[in-house]
């Protein structure tokens, strides 16, 4: 198996979907970072079968709202001399903002490109939240 | 009268049933001694920016505030100010709020007044936005619902057209909701039903009963209004939905004649043809005296915002 060194200190996200590590990885803007950082996929797991790992060096400040929305099974460690020193807990966000685009085409949110989309959970099994603006509802899907 | 100043009104729920109470109060007072409120708003500037067409809406807005002594401003057509040239809603009310002294907006992009009030220094009104609210057409509904039937609760309302895009039923379904007692019955086409997401929030936060038809004839014999709108062809992306789904419910005398001597047929006007004409002089068809009555209502509401009384 490949070896991949141990990072001193930075971000470990752990127990991503196989599959999904290079979309998170585009979609936080790792590659622009300026830290080193190591995508590592199709990794054996015992809890997901394969899972997929992303490891940034000197750099701990993850947007763990968007983590939380694509999956529970991701675990943030802060790494910090090589032990993990903080395990930062995913969850799925009350209220989102930013992260992606109200579904309904009539909404000022998709009109006003200076407005910042702003939703609140309506349901967290479907992951589907309600526009501040126009109060539809959208659900999120990633893939 | 329960102070409002400064408040903004984007959404029905933006008032409780009290304050919506104190509206009604005064609106009534207003619609029996007119001349008593001929100064109320006396040196007070009303900016009505309609950047969608509007009839009843913008002139009646205009007519309360011109009959409270004040004076008004603004546009009726988007492509006659800055907005043509690509000025953003922000921009604009940032604006004009230094022009007037309360704003009404309505505007075809869903969410938009909400966006605006972010914005506005001086009380704003949604008199529209897409689909989604129109607030100060319920608080009309209201009235003419509390000045004919003398309550606004444990009503049996029957709501017919188009109730996805219908604003209008959105905002007073939601608002009657609030009150004890309700029963809904929601008659449209398949493609026209009411929002998901709104009946939920009935089921979840109310204690209203809905019923869905396919016929108007099924409710017509148990309620005690029939809430009449039409299909609105703005609303659609494709004219061939349109075309198809147009005349899907006409009221005419026949189907009249199985409605309750003293059921109420409203209908937030324009209608196009699905109240035929033979209905208007049935008394029980109130819709132009709902259109009157929609000027009381928001000379109340704007007296309420600007925080004046004077009496």
């Amino acid at each position: 198996m490949i070896e991949v060194a141990a990072i001193k200190k930075g971000t470990v996200i752990d127990h991503i979907a196989a599959g999904q590590g290079l979309w998170i990885f585009n979609k936080l803007n790792l590659g622009q970072l300026g830290h080193p950082v190591v995508l590592l996929m199709n990794v054996p797991s015992k809890r997901l079968g394969k899972k997929d790992i992303i490891k940034i060096e000197n750099y701990t400040d993850v947007d763990t709202a968007m983590l939380g929305l694509i999956g529970s099974s991701i675990t943030v460690n802060i790494i910090e001399n090589e032990h993990v020193v903080d395990k930062v807990p995913v969850f799925i966000p009350d209220e989102v903002r930013g992260l992606f685009s109200c579904g309904n085409p009539r909404c000022v949110t998709n009109s006003d490109a200076y407005v910042i989309p702003l939703f609140h959970l309506h349901d967290a099994r479907s992951l589907a939240y309600v526009c501040e603006y126009c109060e539809e509802i959208t659900k999120v899907a990633w893939k | 009268m329960i102070d409002l100043r400064g408040r903004h009104l984007i959404s029905p729920s933006d008032l409780d049933l009290r304050e919506i109470s104190s509206i009604m109060s005064l609106a009534q007072s207003m619609q029996q001694n007119l001349s008593s409120y001929a100064s109320l708003c006396r040196g007070k500037i009303l900016a009505t920016l309609f950047y969608e067409p509007s009839t009843r809406t913008k002139l009646s807005f205009e007519s309360a505030m011109l009959r409270m002594g004040g004076n008004i401003l603004g546009f009726s057509d988007a492509s006659t100010s800055a907005v043509s040239k690509g000025e953003s809603i922000a921009d604009t009310i940032r604006v004009l709020d230094s022009y007037a002294d309360i704003v009404v907006m309505r505007h075809p992009k869903e969410g938009a007044p909400k966006l605006a009030a972010q914005y506005s220094r001086v009380p704003l009104i949604n008199g529209g936005d897409g689909g989604h609210q129109h607030p100060t057409q319920t608080l009309t509904d209201l009235l003419t619902i509390h000045m004919y039937l003398g309550r606004t609760s444990h009503l049996k309302v029957a709501f017919c057209g188009d109730l996805k895009y219908g604003r209008t039923v959105h905002s007073l379904i939601e608002t009657l909701a609030r009150y004890p007692g309700a029963t809904f019955y929601l008659i449209s086409p398949e493609e026209l039903r009411l929002p998901p997401r709104l009946k939920e929030h009935l089921e979840q936060h109310s204690d209203c009963a809905l019923i869905e038809c396919r016929r108007m004839e099924e409710a017509l014999p148990a309620v005690d209004i029939l809430y009449m709108t039409r299909i609105q062809k703005e609303r659609f992306f494709n004219e061939a939905d349109y075309l198809r789904l147009k005349n899907s419910y006409v009221l005419d005398s026949d189907k009249l004649a199985q409605a309750k001597a003293k059921m109420l047929v409203m209908h937030p006007l324009p209608r196009v043809n699905e109240i035929a004409y033979e209905i208007d002089s049935d008394p029980r068809a109130v819709y132009f005296k709902q259109a009157e009555l929609g000027v009381y209502a928001r000379m109340s509401l704007m007296a309420h915002l600007l925080g004046v009384d004077g009496l």
